[in-house]
């Protein structure tokens, strides 16, 4: 009975096509059944069993269903609001108004935790990534993300304190879903792991610049505007970003892809104040202080912190002594200047500053 | 805009720049003064730039009397709403330009950042180029000195020029005060409770460059401090010597990153 009145609409699916829910995958219920992915969660959501009864669409009593549709008529008008709830709470046995709201909301809060859990299982990743291909969480608005799309994360996995976040895989930062109506959804049912992992399942996504094509179709530039605008036309800088690199990159870093490592960040892709086609100043009072934020070292290697120190770059002395010295081998040590060239200055300053600069900063300069 | 046509046939009295700021779309911008559209001074080289120059003008500053068929009015009403952006890309720099932006400004007119870490603060427009129909308008933040995309599409038609690219910087230049404390919190990401090696790494490099940053400051006497490091004077010189292991820092921004996710 159950199946032919619920078949055009379970719990979960209803739950997933409300407003505000088009983030939440719908749940498999092989995965709600299995006791062992509901672990701990009893103590966390009040009327549990109730609420698990009603995501699964279990009706213990059956023959009441005829009165119960009448009296929910009634409810829905008290309630108001949230029809598609409802409509599932149709099938539940009598009960209070208020009563059915509660498990409504145990239900929604129980959901929610085994969401949480299920999109970092395999079925779940795997029905998330269909979701994320078809752009359904939305692109990044960092305007030198180029439309890179992004993942719904949260930034606790205990209920209750943080709405949901996107995640861009270009910037490596959080932002706010543009729609207000996500502004009521818990992050913690997306859970913090969620979105990492995703992109450490999936390492040979591309999350490369995506919008190029259809933003040059929005605002044509022509070759004159992209000179005058430099390094911030979308179009060359997103083609740029991976040729002026230094050849030998190794393919993977850290355990990415290099070219999906934050294809959002670094040389090209960061904002650049200017006056008058005058970069501001970092030293002007209010000059540009945070471009760090959006740094990425031409080289990746400089990221890969052991073998860094494995060939004494990291460490500031032999930094300082590794200058000039040529005893790698070739292309290591073709690695190794890149990186010492960038570092070496700021580095050889680092020792004596602390005492100099407040007294004598001409002495730094004069070195 | 089709029913501003037969408003305006109908009513002169009403400003066409005040229906124009008030409109649905046109959020954004200010109203110029009138003494400043009528200075030619300010309208240098717009001549060549926009057609039905003349006319267009006359709109703007409502003196417009031209028995033109709907065709031409709607060309003449475009050229207006387009030397109107020109104008105002020139405007918003000047000294009461600004603080009328400025009042803008502080009642989030603009919007709000997007980006997380900058809790909300207050936009403001640019454009990526100063010719017009080179890009549409973008949104600054300046708590983390970057640039996004209007959220509303409704904003995302607006022509870049018209805000400019020197606005932003010149607000601050002209009201240093206003200049938003930076904060060095950043998203870490972790796959239950780990540290991710990848962004974590990254993230060292970039504490580095902020690091690298404050000594080059601190070589011309300026000490600059994030939100996160306002202890005592000294210790922005101490932990220096911990910098290789960036371990400081490090620990810091957890500490604070857990009290935001666990506090909110």
């Amino acid at each position: 009975m159950s199946s032919s009145e619920g078949a055009p609409e379970s719990w979960i699916s209803s739950f997933c096509s409300l407003m505000g829910h088009e983030f939440f995958a719908e749940v498999s219920e092989d995965f709600i059944e299995d006791d062992f992915n509901l672990t701990g969660l009893q103590s966390q959501v009040p009327m549990y069993k109730e609420a698990l009864e009603m995501i699964l669409d279990v009706e213990p009593e059956d023959d009441e269903e005829e009165e119960e549709e009448e009296e929910e008529e009634d409810e829905d008008d008290a309630l108001g609001g949230e029809p598609a709830y409802r409509r599932a709470g149709d099938r539940r046995h009598a009960r209070v108004a208020s009563d059915l709201s509660v498990i409504e909301s145990s239900a929604e809060l129980l959901y929610g935790l085994i969401h949480q859990r299920y999109i970092t299982s395999r079925p779940g990743i795997q029905q998330m990534l269909e979701k994320y291909e078809m752009q359904h969480f939305g692109t990044c608005p960092r305007v030198n993300c180029n439309g890179c799309k992004v993942l719904p994360v949260g930034r606790s996995d205990t209920p209750g304190h943080e709405t949901v976040k996107l995640f861009c895989p270009g910037c490596m930062d959080i932002y706010t879903p543009p729609n207000s109506r996500f502004h009521s959804v818990d992050g913690a049912f997306f859970g913090t792991t969620f979105g990492c992992l995703f992109f450490m399942t999936f390492p040979d996504l591309d999350i490369g610049p995506r919008l190029d094509a259809a933003l040059s179709s929005i605002s044509p530039r022509n070759a004159a505007t992209q000179s005058r605008t430099g390094s911030l036309t979308r179009t060359p800088a997103g083609r740029q970003a991976r040729s002026p690199t230094p050849e030998n990159q190794p393919l993977e870093i850290n355990g990415v892809r290099t070219p999906n490592l934050c294809p959002g960040l670094g040389k090209g892709k960061i904002y650049d104040p200017k006056i008058y086609g005058f970069k501001v100043s970092e030293v002007s009072r209010v000059g540009p202080r945070m471009k760090w934020l959006r740094m990425k070292p031409k080289n990746v290697v400089e990221l890969d912190e052991a073998w860094n120190h494995e060939h004494g770059m990291s460490p500031q002395e032999a930094r300082d002594d590794k200058e000039g010295d040529t005893e790698m081998n070739p292309e290591q040590s073709q690695d190794a200047a890149i990186a010492n060239r960038k570092k070496a200055p700021m580095r050889r300053r680092r020792p004596n500053l602390g005492a100099l600069v407040p007294t004598d900063p001409m002495d730094v300069h004069g070195r | 805009m089709e029913d501003f046509n037969s408003e305006t046939d109908s009513d002169y009295t009403s400003y066409w720049r005040d229906w124009f700021v008030s409109s649905r779309g046109n959020e954004y911008f200010c109203e110029i003064d009138e003494d400043y559209l009528t200075d030619r001074f300010n309208l240098t080289g717009l001549n060549t730039e926009v057609p039905y120059y003349q006319y267009a003008l006359d709109l703007v500053t409502d003196v417009f009397d031209l028995d033109a068929d709907d065709d031409l009015r709607e060309q003449i009403e475009k050229s207006a709403r387009h030397l109107y952006g020109l104008v105002h890309a020139r405007y918003i720099v000047t000294t009461r330009g600004l603080a009328k932006m400025l009042e803008k400004y502080k009642k989030s007119d603009f919007g709000k950042c997007p980006r997380v870490m900058c809790d909300g603060h207050a936009l403001l427009p640019l454009g990526e180029s100063d010719l017009p129909n080179a890009s549409t308008v973008k949104l600054y933040c300046p708590k983390c000195e970057d640039i996004y995309n209007p959220k509303s599409s409704r904003h995302s038609s607006i022509d870049g020029a018209y805000f400019g690219t020197s606005f932003h910087s010149i607000l601050f230049q002209v009201y240093p005060a206003l200049n938003p404390e930076k904060s060095s919190r950043r998203y870490e990401p972790r796959i239950y409770g780990f540290k991710v090696h990848a962004a974590a790494a990254l993230a060292r490099y970039q504490d580095n460059q902020r690091e690298d940053l404050k000594w080059r400051l601190a070589e011309v006497d300026i000490n600059h401090r994030f939100i996160e490091d306002s202890e005592s004077d000294d210790d922005a010189f101490e932990y220096d010597e911990d910098y290789v292991e960036g371990h400081v820092e490090q620990v810091k921004n957890d500490k604070l990153f857990g009290d935001a996710a666990s506090l909110a």
